[in-house]
């Protein structure tokens, strides 16, 4: 795309190779009437430029609260408690003022929504949505801004740019709704794009347009990303590497080719078996996963999994199992790590 | 556009024509009558009859009501039954712009207080500032307004001697001192819509900055007065338009205890006088122009949701 080669201009100060993001033993507390719920339990890692981690679970693992506050939505506060490290091109997320937060949401790291009917203001037209950003950020005059808005809207795929920039939300498919989400936050080109459900709201078709449109932009803008989603399928084949929340915990984490074909956590093979496949013989059960996930304000002591594990010992539920690098036949397997006393396929730690 | 107008023209003729019928039966009803106030008490039963006939208080009601109806047609609303017997449509005139410009002094007024009140508020909602804010606004609407207005007087007025009372003057003899006349007037009206406007709009904003567009807003690194004025104002502004057309409608007519406190010459105060010498044609009059301003100010607030949102423009029209 040609417009996008002026996009490109602007790169943010992170050196080559240092990673764009770093998280280590994050964790945040939500302060409810009812307790307080532990929805991320240390998670660490790393992504480097033009790198995607793609994170799964079921609703209510963590994984929005997770980008939330690699976000610094949620921040050390009266209603929730943040404590480790969140470190974007450089800046440590948590130890910012307000005024320094908002100097980097949108200019270093963006957020793409996961319901575009509800992202947008539905009294505010789409150019709006992304002048203002413009502007704010990049102290452009209002045409300026509007150029580039056009210049965006053609980056995302969206024909006939100037006439939808005076056009409102509900003038605009769902679909284009959600070109206009991620252009609104590739607006300044951040190192970082937070993409949580980006496509959960949408029908199967434009998801994939979707799906491949923010693989396209990643390669052109050399982001890096967070696609956060329940769905394997989504994140099979668009990520580098895939980590598998249970319970606000990374249970597995390995690149995704290695992730699908020899998962070493009994959830992750349980969510693999539970994906219906069009070659199965009609009329076969669907496998699901029994139970539901524990409460995170009373979690239970060993391994979260453990009351739904098929495999599960005496230890599980004594002992919680941390996340470790795994190893086949007594070789270590790079990259890949999970948290199981008894894994499957063979691992090791 | 064209055929909203003509509809929304239609419904005003319809209702004012139920108004103005409606005050007639109950003008009829009142127990002050006319020919009494006119020639004062104590005179024989049979001059009272003559001018009641003069006056053509004896047709019936319909008859009566058409006979008005008609002049008032023409632009004549008639002139006044009691001495001195001056013209409906003169009085009105002189009485009309007090009364607009405290209902609309006030209402600014209320707005000014109340928007960053609520927004204050429903940005830390729960927290300290919102109760004080919230128990004030509940003290403030349990107070009756000629309390109000009292308190107001004593505190601006005598206390601290900054703004007179009971005095008026016109907007045509000196701007300035028309609206630091008003001022106190204005306020007394304010203080309870103000109360009434910072809950309504609180509960709105609350409701609106969880919504997911806030949030996008904010992860785009907008400022707490960016989102608050740009992105929730409008959408959380549905219900306090819609009072703020009921009130100001209502205001035109009943701000009688307030004008009564003030000394002022509106409108209130003239229905009032009149209803109680059994000034029926001025009563009709002042009733029919309040009615008026009722309904087109509600149509003017109808109309204005489409500008608020986008997504009722067509749907309207």
């Amino acid at each position: 795309m040609s417009s996008s080669s002026a996009l490109l201009g602007k790169r943010s100060a992170t050196e080559p190779g240092s990673p764009v993001l770093v998280v280590e033993d994050l964790r945040t507390r939500i302060h409810t009437p009812r307790g307080d719920l532990q929805a991320v339990d240390g998670i660490s890692f790393s992504l480097g430029r033009g790198e995607t981690l793609g994170i799964v679970g079921e609703s209510g693992s963590g994984k929005s609260v997770l980008g939330r506050t690699i976000m610094g939505l949620y921040t050390d506060g009266p209603v929730t408690t943040v404590t480790g490290r969140v470190t974007i091109a450089g800046k440590d997320v948590h130890a910012l003022s307000a005024k320094e937060l908002r100097s980097l949401w949108g200019a270093d790291v963006g957020m793409v929504f996961q319901d575009p009917m509800t992202a947008l203001n539905p009294v505010k037209k789409a150019g709006v949505h992304l002048t203002e950003s413009l502007r704010r950020h990049r102290g452009m005059n209002r045409s300026q801004a509007r150029a580039r808005a056009e210049e965006l809207l053609n980056l995302v795929g969206i024909p006939e740019p100037r006439r939808r920039l005076d056009q409102y939300p509900h003038e605009l498919s769902g679909g284009m709704r959600q070109r206009v989400v991620i252009a609104m936050a590739l607006a300044n080109e951040p190192a970082l794009l937070i993409a949580d459900e980006p496509t959960t709201a949408l029908d199967v078709t434009v998801q994939k347009q979707i799906l491949d449109l923010l693989a396209r932009l990643q390669g052109e803008l050399g982001m890096a990303m967070v696609l956060i989603s329940h769905n394997l399928g989504v994140v099979a084949g668009r990520a580098d590497r895939v980590a598998v929340m249970y319970a606000g915990r990374v249970i597995e984490m390995a690149d995704a080719a290695t992730l699908f074909e020899a998962p070493h956590h009994p959830y992750t093979e349980a969510l693999l078996a539970a994906i219906p496949r069009l070659h199965q013989p009609p009329h076969v059960r669907l496998e699901a996963i029994d139970g539901a996930p524990p409460n995170m304000i009373a979690p239970p002591v060993g391994c979260r999994f453990a009351p739904r594990c098929r495999y599960a010992q005496d230890d599980c539920s004594q002992v919680l199992p941390v996340l470790d690098p795994a190893a086949v036949d007594g070789v270590a397997t790079p990259g890949h790590s999970f948290a199981c006393h008894h894994p499957v396929n063979g691992g090791r730690h | 556009m064209g055929r909203t107008l003509m509809k929304r023209a239609g419904e005003l003729a319809a209702v004012l024509l139920i108004v103005s019928f409606g005050t007639f039966l109950l003008v009829s009803l009142l127990p002050n009558d006319p020919a009494v106030s006119i020639l004062g008490p104590g005179r024989a039963p049979a001059e009272y009859a003559a001018l009641r006939e003069e006056l053509g208080l004896d047709d019936s009601t319909l008859s009566r009501y058409l006979d008005w109806l008609g002049s008032a047609l023409t632009g004549d609303l008639g002139q006044s039954v009691v001495p001195p017997q001056v013209d409906v449509l003169d009085r009105i005139a002189a009485a009309l712009p007090v009364s607009v410009q405290l209902a609309v002094m006030g209402m600014g007024m209320a707005l000014l207080i109340s928007i960053p009140l609520a927004m204050w508020s429903a940005y830390h909602a729960g927290g300290r500032v919102d109760r004080v804010i919230s128990g004030g606004t509940f003290g403030v609407l349990s107070v009756p307004s000629f309390l109000a207005g009292l308190l107001v007087i004593m505190v601006f007025a005598n206390a601290l001697d900054w703004f007179p009372r009971a005095q008026w003057v016109r907007i045509t003899e000196s701007l300035a001192g028309n609206l630091y006349h008003a001022f106190l007037p204005a306020l007394t009206i304010a203080l309870a819509e103000a109360a009434l406007f910072t809950r309504i709009l609180r509960n709105d904003l609350i409701t609106t900055l969880q919504e997911d567009f806030i949030l996008a807003a904010k992860a785009k690194g907008m400022s707490a007065r960016h989102v608050l004025f740009s992105d929730a104002l409008r959408p959380s502004s549905f219900s306090m338009v819609t009072l703020i057309g009921l009130s100001l409608g209502r205001l035109i007519g009943s701000t009688v205890i307030v004008e009564y406190l003030f000394a002022l010459p509106g409108l209130g105060s003239l229905v009032i006088g009149a209803a109680d010498t059994g000034d029926f044609v001025m009563v009709q009059g002042a009733v029919l122009v309040i009615a008026t301003i009722y309904v087109l100010t509600n149509l003017l607030i109808d109309l204005s949701y489409g500008v608020l949102d986008p997504r009722i423009r067509r749907a309207h029209v």
